[in-house]
């Protein structure tokens, strides 16, 4: 057996910790279009998750239907020993998950401090929240100082910061991070990088992270999930991830002599079986 | 002195335009809709306040019914998002509009079955009493509606720049697909700002039935107003309240020096050239997204 992923050792390759989060035969449409087709997958407390893939292959949709912005035709969302699958956005917020969504997608005519404070809507502690302001002007030095500056004026990267900073103040204890790279130079992409690890590690936000930078998201996670056509194909630790043959010719862009190119052997491999 | 009287006149019709005005940019830009009932909300609340007031129906003190009638269209506008338009949600907003279009002639048909179609005054405290200003004699509901308006327009500035739910209402205005992420319940607050338009209009209908009679066609006011909005700067606020000040100062102005069929053209030349030169308005709040 070369490197592909022996899916009954998953359970070994990730032991004791918690499960915080579980997806259980997921499907979501799009329209007609049916963009997740039984996606299963498992987020444990404390650690990085990342979900890899090509264009289209519904990440996003996954993660639009976890924080509730879409509503899932089958399967289940367990989370905190409750199926959240379906509730409104504003009742996932509360539970503590929070979607960082892909592209900023910052409030443009508010000023940074106002972004922030948008970001606690559903919290009512006055205190916490000023605290919580202190916390993440702590990691993104810069948007201190751009407190009173309007969000649209900011730049791509620091809009970056400021929508990570805005879904930190929710206190989540699960953090979806939807393509936090996307646009950004190389340099930038380190940096942002650097601080959701330090952010993982030193405030305790799991975190679940969808992105197509597939080197940067294994570095940094934990444990991995491939996903394609809305289907979850391959599943492991980061690092074995990272060294796996088929990673390596798909989405890093290395290239042996023994792979075949264009033929995906595990494309259409179900985990959940 | 006349200019002056021209002046004050102009600026409290104005007003009156500004406040409707800023009805149809609140609901605008928070659901991307366009209430083309907005006139007709205003027409409703002073038709509301005139039946509580008012000798041969209900007869309550004038104090008493401005408060009952804002309440009432606030609740009005609540309930007609709540229980219409969210079930609008997802069509085009073409819908929309023509919805609004046939809920103004229903509402000033209503109006008209119950409070008649004859012009009638509202019995309120302010009208035709004057005020002096050493030598300048002005109308006391001229003055009264410069100052509410003032009032008004500070206290939403407050509510939308100092309180959480004001800010959140103008982030759900901005990215309406990020207010969801955030948690903000994105369909109440578009309940509330049908609400605040329909109190609004309330507010200026009352004010506007404080300066001479009124009937159920008055809401056709609100053609002028959309006007005024789209002179200001469709999608803000002041610009609004600008808007409608002009459009008031235009029309006594333009009656007194230029002859009259001409001067009523004013307005609408005014939002040609608007339109031809500064497509968005005076006051307009244009942003582009970064990538």
């Amino acid at each position: 057996m070369n490197a592909l992923t022996d899916i009954a050792a998953r359970p070994a390759a990730a032991p004791e910790k918690a499960v915080v989060l579980s997806v259980r035969n997921l499907e979501s449409y799009y329209g007609p279009i049916m963009a997740i087709r039984g996606c299963s997958l498992e987020v444990r407390e404390g650690q990085i998750v990342t979900v890899l893939g090509a264009n289209g292959a519904g990440k996003t949709t996954l993660m639009k239907t976890i924080s509730g912005v879409m509503d899932p035709e089958k399967g289940q969302i367990m989370y905190g020993g409750e199926n959240i699958a379906g509730a409104a956005p504003d009742k996932v917020v509360r539970k503590g998950i929070v979607h960082v969504p892909e592209g900023r997608e910052v409030f443009p005519l508010l000023t940074v401090e106002e972004n922030l404070r948008m970001g606690a809507f559903v919290r009512n502690d006055a205190d916490g929240v000023r605290k919580d302001e202190e916390m993440v002007f702590s990691y993104f030095p810069i948007l201190a100082e751009r407190r009173r500056q309007a969000a649209g004026t900011l730049s791509g990267g620091q809009q970056q910061m400021l929508a990570i900073g805005r879904g930190l103040m929710a206190r989540p204890k699960l953090m979806l991070l939807d393509e936090p790279s996307l646009g950004l130079s190389p340099l930038l992409v380190k940096e942002i990088f650097q601080i959701i690890r330090r952010l993982n590690r030193e405030q305790g936000v799991t975190m679940m992270l969808v992105e197509q930078n597939a080197k940067v998201a294994l570095e940094v996670a934990d444990y991995g999930y491939v996903m394609e056509l809305g289907r979850i194909v391959m599943a492991d630790d980061a690092k074995r991830l990272l060294q796996s043959k088929d990673i390596q010719e798909f989405y890093l862009g290395v290239q042996s002599e023994e792979s075949q190119r264009g033929q995906k052997r595990w494309k259409q491999k179900k985990t959940w079986r | 002195m006349d200019v002056l009287q021209l002046l004050v006149s102009g600026l409290a019709n104005g007003c009156v335009y500004g406040l409707i005005a800023l009805g149809f940019v609140l609901i605008y830009k928070a659901t991307e809709a366009v209430n083309f009932a907005q006139g007709d909300f205003m027409m409703l609340g002073a038709f509301i306040t005139l039946g509580l007031t008012n000798e041969q129906f209900w007869g309550l003190p004038f104090w008493v019914s401005v408060p009952i009638a804002i309440l009432c269209m606030g609740a009005f506008g609540y309930l007609l998002d709540m229980l219409v338009l969210r079930r609008m949600f997802g069509q085009s907003q073409v819908a929309v509009v023509i919805l609004t279009i046939a809920l103004g002639f229903v509402l000033r048909f209503a109006a008209g079955v119950i409070w008649g179609h004859q012009p009638v005054s509202l019995e309120s405290p302010i009208a035709g009493k004057d005020v002096r200003f050493g030598g300048l004699v002005l109308g006391l509901d001229e003055v009264t509606i410069i100052v509410v308006t003032v009032l008004l327009t500070v206290l939403l500035y407050f509510y939308f720049n100092r309180t959480k739910l004001g800010v959140a209402m103008q982030a759900a205005s901005q990215n309406q697909l990020a207010a969801y992420y955030m948690g903000i319940p994105v369909k109440r607050i578009h309940s509330l700002i049908w609400a605040l338009a329909g109190a609004v209009a309330a507010v200026a209908g009352i004010l506007f039935a404080s300066k001479g009679s009124i009937d159920p066609s008055i809401g056709l006011l609100g053609i002028k107003a959309f006007a005024a909005a789209v002179i200001g700067g469709f999608g803000s606020l002041p610009g609004a309240l600008l808007g409608g000040i002009i459009v008031g100062l235009i029309e006594p102005f333009a009656s007194y020096y230029i002859a009259a069929g001409y001067s009523q053209i004013m307005p609408y030349l005014l939002l040609f050239l608007i339109l031809v030169f500064r497509p968005h308005g005076i006051l307009a709040q244009v942003h582009r997204k970064k990538v």
